[in-house]
């Protein structure tokens, strides 16, 4: 009795540890769950935030929450769009001129970058190959340093009686304090400054790479030095140049912190927009509004780029 | 032109590049020690703004919230890193695999007040719907981890492409567990890949401001929300004090870390050095 009741459990034992192991062994249930994990991870928190930002931006606010998009009507549903604050963007100056600004100064910030990253790359590529680690990690070392603090520093600089002022007042070069400050010259030494290195590190990884016997062969050919670089160099780093280009413009096209803190209350720009329309005026439909239309902003010269990607995999291959 | 004079040029064109990089922050750490209220107006040097920062409540409550956040979200970031590059880099074909891989790297390019502002919208609609979660460090926590773990994807895929699937492979026909192939060979050849990841994501999580600031709740500001605040209302040499801090240990952990590093790769060098030798007598 007692003996069968044991092999009873063994056996039952057996059939789990048979099964679990066939679980163990058979992996796609852990492919399931390794796929499914973070797939859930970042619907939730990535895409499903887009889309409410999408539904209530096609929302109207009301006192304490926005209006509900589906409406009953005599038992059906009925889909309720409202484009008011589309329209409203739009229509008015004040919100067209701030998308642009926004374009102009993330493109100003863009092509200071390139150039003065683009000749800095090249020389770092250039230099003895010992030291290029150590140059390079210099680049880096900001990055670790809060980026706050960094924009926090130039305000030191560049107020009226900031450090820059008092230096050059000191010295007799001026007489009186140079309005720096809530300009557009604080605002684009802000974003230069801050993103600078995401310019000079992709510069440099395709520049490092640049097969040096291109530029004797057309030093050979009667080129000179300034011809080489501009028919030879240049177009050979193009690769570099756009990634550069797209580290840079992307996240200076949708800047809060910099022009909150360095650009004065007249520089417009599209973060700092949505934040006041957010936080200032409580107005949810129109801060998404504001956002969806930034999306679509990014978007654009995103595809640019992907297309561009898919065209050199398209060559290499 | 000569070549002396494109060096000469090179040189300086460099040095003023960097001149440019490091130039605000050492501003920054001199006028930390200068006494006067005035920040830019030097009086003398002295250490009164770290007595200061010693009793300033706000920011050390500010510090140890930062510093609590920092270091889930790089925890949380880093384990779902590891989940989405094994996800995409080991299996090819997938429904939807297009869509993951576009998620991951939307947070990436989304500027900060758009991922803020779609996931404080979302939060406020699950609280509307099932009465949590509040406003406060979870909140917080959440948003960074979502921005983390799109960088530890970034980071540990490329990893993950350096390395070739033989071992694995070698490793699975002398008879091991698929779960024993991940904990003995692939996780410690992963290890620098989940270690920088973990750096990053810390670093990233300490220095946020726009997600903090949307999806945080009374009570809970964090270090670069307190910094914030004040450097709208003006110069504050508290925070040229803080910054000093914080860049004294950034310098000695990336210090010791270059060192560290260094060291590992001169005894790996050795050690195969040593093979090699000992495979040839």
């Amino acid at each position: 009795m007692e003996r069968s009741s044991d092999g009873r459990v063994d056996a039952v034992k057996g059939q789990v540890m048979h099964k679990i192991s066939n679980a163990l062994r058979n992996f796609s249930a852990g492919r399931h769950l390794l796929i499914g994990v973070p797939y859930l991870w970042f619907l939730l928190l990535a895409l499903v935030p887009l889309l409410i930002v999408l539904k209530i931006s096609l929302s109207e606010m009301e006192v304490t929450s926005v209006s509900s998009m589906i409406s009953w009507r005599q038992g059906w549903p009925t889909l309720k769009l409202n484009f008011s604050s589309y329209l409203f963007i739009s229509s008015d100056a004040l919100y067209v001129q701030t998308y642009l600004s926004s374009l102009k100064y993330a493109l100003l910030t863009t092509l200071i970058c390139l150039a003065i990253g683009y000749p800095f790359s090249y020389f770092m590529a250039r230099s003895a190959k010992h030291l290029q680690p150590t140059l390079l990690m210099l680049i880096m070392l900001p990055f670790w340093t809060s980026f706050l603090l960094r924009i926090y520093a130039w305000k030191m600089l560049l107020v009226n009686n900031g450090v820059i002022n008092n230096v050059l007042m000191s010295i007799g070069m001026i007489d009186a304090p140079l309005e720096m400050m809530n300009t557009p010259f604080s605002l684009m030494v802000g974003m230069v400054y801050s993103y600078l290195p995401f310019m000079i590190l992709p510069l440099y990884a395709n520049l490092s790479k640049l097969d040096l016997r291109y530029l004797e062969a057309a030093a050979d050919l009667g080129a000179n030095p300034f011809k080489t670089f501009w028919l030879i160099t240049v177009p050979l780093s193009k690769a570099g140049i756009i990634a550069g280009a797209m580290l840079v413009f992307i996240p200076a096209l949708g800047e809060y912190v910099i022009p909150e803190l360095l650009g004065g209350p007249n520089t417009l720009m599209i973060g700092r927009v949505l934040w006041d329309e957010f936080f200032s005026n409580n107005d949810w439909p129109m801060a998404s509004a504001v956002a969806v239309l930034m999306v679509l902003l990014i978007m654009l010269p995103m595809a640019i780029y992907n297309k561009y990607q898919s065209e050199q995999s398209g060559l290499n291959s | 032109m000569n070549s002396n004079m494109i060096k000469w040029c090179s040189r300086s064109w460099m040095f003023a590049v960097y001149f440019f990089l490091y130039m605000p922050i050492v501003t920054l750490v001199i006028y930390s020690f200068n006494d006067s209220q005035l920040v830019t107006v030097w009086s003398y040097a002295s250490m009164r703004w770290y007595a200061v920062l010693m009793q300033d409540s706000d920011l050390i409550a500010a510090v140890v919230l930062s510093l609590k956040i920092a270091s889930f979200s790089a925890i949380i970031s880093v384990f779902f890193g590891i989940l989405t590059a094994f996800a995409l880099n080991r299996y090819k074909r997938f429904f939807g695999r297009m869509l993951l891989s576009s998620m991951a790297s939307a947070p990436l390019v989304m500027p900060d007040v758009i991922v803020g502002l779609s996931l404080l919208l979302m939060l406020v609609s699950m609280q509307h719907w099932l009465g949590y979660p509040e406003r406060g460090l979870l909140t917080i926590l959440l948003g960074h981890a979502l921005l983390g773990t799109a960088y530890a994807t970034v980071v540990v895929t490329s990893r993950l492409r350096e390395m070739d699937g033989q071992l694995d492979e070698a490793a699975m026909d002398l008879g091991c567990h698929p779960w024993q192939v991940f904990s003995l060979v692939t996780l410690p050849l992963l290890l620098p890949a989940l270690v920088s990841a973990f750096l990053l994501t810390f670093t990233l999580s300490f220095d946020d401001v726009v997600l903090s600031s949307f999806l945080s709740g009374p009570g809970y500001s964090t270090l670069p929300m307190v910094i914030f605040s004040r450097a709208r209302l003006g110069l504050n040499p508290s925070i040229n004090a803080v910054a000093t801090v914080t860049i004294a240990i950034v310098t000695i952990a990336v210090i010791a870390s270059s060192f560290y590093s260094a060291q590992q790769e001169r005894r790996r060098k050795r050690e195969q050095a040593q093979a090699y030798s000992d495979a040839n007598t």
